[in-house]
């Protein structure tokens, strides 16, 4: 194999594994300028919409990605989730302090994540249960413990970047956002490093696709396995906090309506990496964006059900349909017994 | 030629003992291994080199005994500590991570950093670069270790332990997956490993490769060394004599064939694997009442899917596929075992038999819905038990009864209840997937004397191997299989090992 050759295959498999990001980068953008210039307001609009929509999505996959890669399926992430937002929220009501509040949900999520790999390791459990087990306890105790009528003490808001924000468009689109927000951004490009440049990263990437291979070297696999998924479990934590923090302002039964689920598609469609997770949030957070906003003009000659639909089905159309097959870290799933 | 330095002992196993539920793995073993030396373990499979070679690499721990490396006495809780000490391991299923690059898999454990928990790349690339210079270890250090053939791979094995410093080397089984070029271009390897003061440990049940390459020998034999010898001093027939404990019939004796009438009929096969890639890219073949058919071939050349495809259980792309003049290209297992073929399934604890079940109920897989063992919806469980307990006493399957389970059983023994049931019925063709990999001696023995009979009946035999001492002994007519195609036929007379191990290179295609 020449040099030439090398290095072009290294830059096909780099545009490969991010084709997830640079689709719905280029969707979002094309259409973000022809709206722009329709509908200065509405377009602004939607696509401030569209990354707070993507938000707790993308810590989500992030939450499962982490968790997947050294080879623990987390499907509980929805009851992390909605766990920590309810912890967020009680402590944000009590304590009164936001940053107090954010510690909280994101231990609450770290230790649920705890749990999982306790069940999943120790216990050896179907981790497709354990998950189940997460989901099922989270709605259960967050119901009955849920009092109506409590009211918080404010929530997180926006911090203006400087001038830019006062850019047409990007600036309140980009750089008009609260805290965790910002934080999720930094987030995706921090762990999109550490996975593929730190020894953190290639001994998790090696634990899950192939535990025998890091154990022979050393490698403490069930070790890095526990870690892995508490750590994941904060960030979605993390989700939870932003949902009653950030972006509600309160708790409601079941109100992650379901993100945990979806935070796991977009972590498929984001063949299991950061940077790729986030670009099909962002594609999913634009038709939310999208659907809410088709809503509001009231087009009831189109059955609800049907705007209701628009987020999954452009979803699917567009990773499925650009993106091509992903595949998932070969151990995960698989308890390592080592004797 | 040799380099051993027979003042310095670098490893020393004094009085190992190793349980497992109900087995003793090792016997109070003991054994010194010399600086730059090869130390070969001989062994059939279960006689413990394994299970010896883990507790020297920290994988398991002896429950008696005492490990010394270097003069001193050690206690290696994990392959950490062995790893500290200079001790390296080539595991016979690589330990390598296909979806990362040489020099990550090399630096995996003990990475090169800048600092801050990140990995260095380019140092790591320069560092394995350099290693495979010293040594003569061709490897390319941003390859992907997927796309490397076995043989590289295995060399990046060798070259993660060399990273590690390693000067006690430990080798398990390493030429099983080559072909013998590739395994004289190892043993090349190892020689010039000692001269650089490595010492090496070697396993192997192969007789011809500890004659070539080792220093001393070691036999073991139901977890005890039952002797040490040196190549001049041993013979194939001497070293076969101590791994199982009696004398070995190491060739198969057979008359000449008699082929007759063309039975299987295989024309411009297609196949594709589970990852949706062409693998067998044109077969034809032919096999003749009669004869014995041996398909050589490493590992990996579409002999799995070839052998899938004509059993039903994998799709034909296109050609096709004739029995007895009768075309049955993608018919069902079960219509392609009605016509009379019996099968030898590769993986016999996945494809071969239900592990959960008696003995006596597998023997009747392939016909349990047809009288006497059922009528209608209903199952005869007194003519299923009487058929078991008879073919487990004429196959001499060693099981406490015919309803223990098949789990329960040695590899042989397990090989022995499919033979059982895939020979008891009247059959015109019999494909036979490596029919004794991983099993004993004395079960090889029985399981070729069983295929030699079938085919002094006037059946048809396919047998499909990738050792090839076992299809030079079977096979009347010898198929090469070499990606994906079949490179040449060739009548047993014209075939030597030499040209054989050629064409499985595709040399000559």
């Amino acid at each position: 194999m020449t040099a030439a050759t090398v290095s072009s295959t290294k830059t096909n498999s780099a545009i490969r594994s991010n084709l997830p990001l640079i689709v719905s980068i280029a969707v979002i953008t094309i259409t973000a300028v022809g709206y722009y210039i329709l509908q200065p307001q509405q377009a602004t609009a939607v696509y401030a919409s569209t990354l707070r929509q993507s938000t707790p999505l993308v810590l989500g996959a992030l939450c499962g990605l982490i968790g997947e890669r050294s080879g623990i399926i987390n499907i509980g992430i929805e009851g992390q989730m909605l766990m920590s937002a309810f912890i967020a929220f009680l402590v944000n009501v009590y304590v009164g302090n936001l940053f107090v509040a954010i510690a909280a949900g994101i231990a609450a999520g770290a230790l649920l994540g705890l749990f999982l790999a306790w069940m999943s390791i120790t216990l050896k459990m179907d981790q497709i249960i354990g998950g189940t087990v997460i989901n099922i306890l989270a709605l259960g105790l967050t119901s009955f413990f849920y009092v109506a009528g409590l009211t918080t003490k404010g929530k997180l808001q926006p911090i203006p970047l400087g001038p830019l924000a006062d850019i047409p468009l990007l600036g309140p689109v980009l750089f008009n956002n609260p805290p965790l927000t910002y934080l999720t951004i930094i987030l995706v490009f921090f762990l999109q490093f550490a996975l593929f440049r730190t020894v953190w990263g290639l001994r998790t990437r090696a634990v899950g696709e192939h535990p025998s291979a890091a154990d022979t070297v050393g490698i403490r696999v069930n070790v890095t396995r526990y870690i892995n998924t508490t750590l994941a479990g904060g960030l979605a934590g993390l989700a939870g906090a932003y949902l009653t923090l950030e972006a509600v302002g309160s708790f409601e039964r079941g109100m992650t309506n379901g993100r945990g689920f979806i935070a796991l598609a977009v972590m498929i469609f984001g063949k299991w990496t950061p940077l790729g997770s986030w670009g099909a949030a962002l594609l999913f957070g634009l038709a939310s964006a999208i659907q809410t906003q088709f809503q509001f003009l009231g087009l009831d000659f189109i059955p609800h059900q049907f705007i209701g639909m628009f987020p999954y089905v452009l979803t699917i159309v567009v990773l499925a349909g650009f993106v091509g097959r992903s595949r998932p870290p070969a151990a995960e799933g698989k308890v390592y017994d080592p004797e | 030629m040799s380099n051993v330095d027979r003042s310095t002992i670098v490893l020393e196993a004094k009085g190992i003992t190793k349980r497992f539920p109900g087995v003793i793995a090792n016997d109070n073993v003991n054994v010194k291994l010399y600086k730059g030396e090869i130390f070969a373990f001989l062994g059939e499979n279960g006689a413990g080199k394994s299970t010896l070679m883990n507790m020297l690499y920290g994988l398991y721990h002896p429950d008696e005994g005492e490990i010394w490396i270097k003069g001193e006495k050690v206690a290696l809780k994990n392959p950490r500590d062995a790893i500290d000490r200079g001790v390296g391991m080539v595991h016979q299923h690589f330990q390598l991570v296909p979806v990362m690059t040489v020099a990550e898999n090399v630096m995996l454990g003990s990475e090169i950093t800048r600092g801050m928990g990140v990995l260095s790349r380019r140092d790591a690339e320069k560092r394995v670069h350099a290693l495979s210079e010293q040594y003569g270890l061709e490897v390319e250090p941003t390859a992907m270790v997927e796309d490397l053939p076995v043989g590289a791979q295995q060399r990046v094995e060798i070259i993660k332990a060399l990273y590690r410093k390693a000067d006690i080397l430990i080798l398990d089984e390493p030429t099983a997956v080559l072909t013998p070029q590739e395994a004289n271009e190892l043993f090349r390897i190892m020689r010039d490993l000692t001269v650089e003061g490595v010492s090496i440990i070697f396993i192997t049940h192969k007789l011809k490769e500890v004659l070539a390459v080792a220093d001393r020998i070691g036999v073991l034999r139901g977890g005890k060394i039952v002797g040490t010898a040196t190549p001049e001093e041993s013979t194939e027939a001497s070293l076969a004599e101590m791994m199982v404990g009696r004398s070995v019939i190491l060739t198969v004796e057979k008359k000449l064939a008699q082929p007759d009438e063309v039975v299987l009929q295989v024309e411009n096969l297609e196949v594709k694997d589970d990852r949706n890639h062409v693998v067998v890219k044109g077969v034809n073949l032919q096999v003749r009442a009669g004869e014995i058919v041996g398909v050589a071939g490493v590992q990996g050349n579409g002999q799995r899917e070839f052998v899938e495809a004509l059993t039903g259980l994998r799709r034909v792309e296109s050609g096709k596929v004739t029995i007895n003049g009768v075309e049955c290209t993608n018919f069902s297992p079960r219509q392609i075992t009605e016509m009379g073929v019996a099968h030898i399934p590769e993986d016999r604890e996945k494809h071969g038999l239900v592990m959960a079940y008696s003995l006596a109920d597998n023997m009747v897989l392939n016909n349990y819905y047809v009288k006497p063992y059922a009528s209608g919806i209903l199952l005869h469980q007194e003519a299923i038990n009487k058929n078991g307990e008879n073919l487990v006493a004429e196959y001499d399957v060693r099981t406490p009864s015919a309803y223990t389970h098949a789990g329960k059983l040695s590899g042989g023994n397990k090989q022995k209840v499919i033979v059982a049931r895939e020979f008891s019925r009247p059959t015109e063709l019999l494909i036979a997937s490596q029919p004794t990999r991983g099993i004993d001696v004395g079960s090889i023995e029985f399981i070729h004397k069983q295929i030699i009979a079938q085919r002094d009946r006037g059946v048809a035999v396919l047998v499909v191997s990738a050792e090839l001492d076992e299809v030079l002994g079977l096979a009347d007519t010898i198929a090469v299989m070499f990606d994906g195609r079949v490179v040449a036929v060739l009548p047993i007379a014209e075939a030597t090992r030499e040209r054989i191990g050629l064409l499985m290179a595709g040399a000559e295609a």
